[in-house]
């Protein structure tokens, strides 16, 4: 039975044990550039993903030969490309499919490094040598070769077939550190206990050894997003990535191989490269915080 | 130790191995091959000849067949032959190879230059405004894509104040061999390389500046303070003595970076050189390039890394345990 007493010390428990979301927002919130960068990249994300509302993107992909190259004016706020498209609708859905990539690749490669190593981490022993001898092996791959070798080779490119690449050469850090973390995890008492008293294996990897690994992840997913997002713009930029139908920051930015369009009409791919420095910034110095959070010896807050 | 060494070694063969294969495989499943590459929309060539051909290459033995004749024929250094150059590999690559070394060497030595003094002056003075104006570059070097920031560089420095020469590798119209040509190379070098090498800067102050920071608090270093070493020569005798010498092990692991990022930089600055004969390849269907080039790439970073591990573990014996 609970009774007030312990009512009392569980709240005051939780009082001492905020939980990861508080930390980290009391974190963001003592660090004024991280507050700063929140805020700017909310700002940014919801003017790009609440662009389709206001911005017709059949109108934006038309071609219109009579507005070619146009220089930022009043009704193109930052010009127009080879197309005569406005470059301001094209910057907005280009942040919004640029992070919307990123974000994806770091879920899938999050969830699949986190697999392979909570079964690493769990099992050990030849389970865990084997995984490890493989991804060694992987992490010797260069992986941005390989990458744009299977975008050529795949045979119905898509955006997903892009995503799904992208994600097959992301995990295996994070398999790494979930798998160093879960050996000395899997040593544990609650680890034991659970196992002794019969509970199955999956069970115990993802509903008691995953949680006290939670922070760790999510830590590693904020840094690693701007890597990713970096890493499809990049793409992208050499011909490699999104469709010209589907435009990325980086579409825009590519625009920019051209010496004469690099010189004399910055205003094609210059806020897009701009843009894409913002948002790295943004996402790093929370990605910095997030990180202080989960570690309190580090903490500001 | 030699015991490791050789272990170490060891794994490298299957490693070369697998990677061989799975880039074989690969090259199998790029569209067309180099028959089809070389001939197509060529009117005089009829599908017959071009059976004819395949079979001579050996395109039509069965896939085990090629991967040994492939392997045995890389080992003796005979990579094909490419087809929109019409010129064995192996010479096309040759100086594309020296030009990559050139540009990643000097990105190496240039952001050691200054990512080590940085990085003690933000390890010894810690939470100083200096340390903090460290921290804030060392973040912008942590999340710049390097395409931008080159882009940005290739931009302001190449076309808006004219410093720098803004494509190839060196003046074509100098004669090879002499002083002109040396300096118009390194002209030419000096963009694409500083783009490079100011990015490549994080991971080591990042590193210097922790370690050094870890290890200032260490029993050692009180007590060499205790015995009245001067503040400059604790630094220089006891901590970096310490701090240092993995940077130099993590050379090899540096090469994976490089290989990534010349794609980018050269692409940028039409610097001639593998990772941009890589795009071209890729691009023009010229295959057999490409495989090449992926092929040499992973060799270069299986090396590497073995010789980061070896060096790393002749530096700390825990490694070596395992």
């Amino acid at each position: 039975m609970v009774t007030i007493d312990d009512k009392k010390l569980i709240a005051k428990e939780k009082a001492n044990n905020p939980s990861l979301a508080k930390t980290i927002w009391r974190e963001i919130r003592h660090d004024k550039m991280a507050l700063i960068s929140l805020v700017l990249l909310l700002g940014i994300l919801i003017t790009a993903y609440s662009s389709p509302l206001f911005i017709d993107q059949e109108q934006l992909q038309r071609v219109n030969f009579l507005e070619t190259w146009e220089a930022p004016s009043e009704t193109h706020w930052l010009g127009t490309d080879d197309g005569g498209r406005d470059v301001f609708g094209q910057l907005l859905l280009g942040t919004r499919n640029s992070f919307t990539i990123g974000l994806s690749v770091t879920v899938i490669a999050g969830l699949f490094g986190l697999t392979i190593g909570l079964i690493s981490g769990f099992f050990g022993g030849w389970v865990d040598n084997v995984i490890m001898r493989i991804i060694d092996f992987l992490m010797v791959l260069p992986s941005t070769m390989f990458i744009i070798v299977f975008i050529v080779i795949v045979p119905d490119y898509s955006i997903l077939a892009f995503v799904l690449i992208m994600s097959a050469f992301a995990w295996f850090q994070k398999a790494r550190l979930i798998r160093s973390k879960g050996l000395a995890e899997r040593e544990l008492d609650y680890i034991n206990a659970s196992k002794t008293l019969g509970t199955p294996s999956w069970k115990i990897m993802f509903f008691e050894m995953f949680p006290n690994l939670s922070s760790l992840v999510i830590v590693n997913m904020t840094l690693t997003l701007a890597g990713n997002i970096g890493l499809e713009t990049g793409l992208t930029f050499l011909g490699f990535g999104l469709p010209a139908s589907t435009p990325s920051l980086g579409t825009l930015i590519s625009f920019a191989t051209n010496p004469d369009i690099l010189q004399n009409k910055s205003w094609v791919w210059l806020p897009a490269a701009l843009l894409i420095l913002v948002m790295m910034l943004c996402i790093n110095y929370i990605g910095q915080a997030v990180k202080r959070a989960s570690d309190a010896r580090q903490r500001l807050a | 130790m030699v015991k490791f060494i050789f272990r170490r070694m060891l794994v490298m063969i299957p490693q070369l191995l697998l990677l061989s294969l799975i880039i074989f495989v690969l090259a199998k499943q790029m569209p067309g091959d180099a028959v089809t590459g070389a001939f197509m929309g060529n009117p005089n060539v009829t599908p017959e000849q071009m059976e004819k051909i395949r079979e001579e290459y050996g395109l039509n033995d069965p896939w085990y067949v090629q991967y040994g004749a492939w392997i045995g024929k890389a080992v003796k250094g005979d990579l094909g032959d490419s087809y929109t150059h019409k010129q064995p590999v192996t010479s096309l690559l040759a100086g594309r190879v020296v030009n990559t070394v050139t540009l990643s060497l000097f990105i190496l030595i240039v952001s050691y230059i200054i990512a080590i003094p940085l990085g003690i002056i933000a390890g010894r003075w810690a939470d100083s405004w200096a340390d903090k104006m460290i921290i804030t570059y060392n973040y912008f070097a942590f999340a710049t894509p390097l395409f931008v920031f080159s882009l940005l560089m290739l931009f302001f420095f190449g076309f808006v104040l004219g410093w720098f020469p803004t494509g190839n590798s060196v003046d074509v119209r100098l004669e090879a061999g002499t002083w002109d040509f040396y300096v118009s190379k390194f002209k030419h070098l000096v963009l694409p390389g500083m783009s490079g090498a100011l990015l490549a800067t994080a991971g080591t102050i990042q590193y210097l500046r922790n370690d050094i920071i870890d290890t200032k608090l260490k029993d050692f270093v009180k007590t060499a303070r205790a015995k009245g070493v001067p503040e400059g020569k604790v630094y220089t005798r006891h901590i970096l003595r310490n701090s240092m010498l993995p940077i130099a092990a993590f050379l090899g692991y540096e090469i994976t970076g490089l290989i990534a990022g010349s794609i980018f930089l050269e692409m940028i600055f039409s610097y001639p050189g593998l990772g941009q004969l890589f795009i071209q390849s890729i691009t023009g269907r010229d295959f057999t390039v490409t495989t090449a080039i992926v092929m040499i790439s992973g060799t270069a970073v299986i090396v590497g890394t073995m010789l980061s591990d070896i060096i790393l573990s002749a530096i700390d014996p825990r490694i070596r345990i395992e």
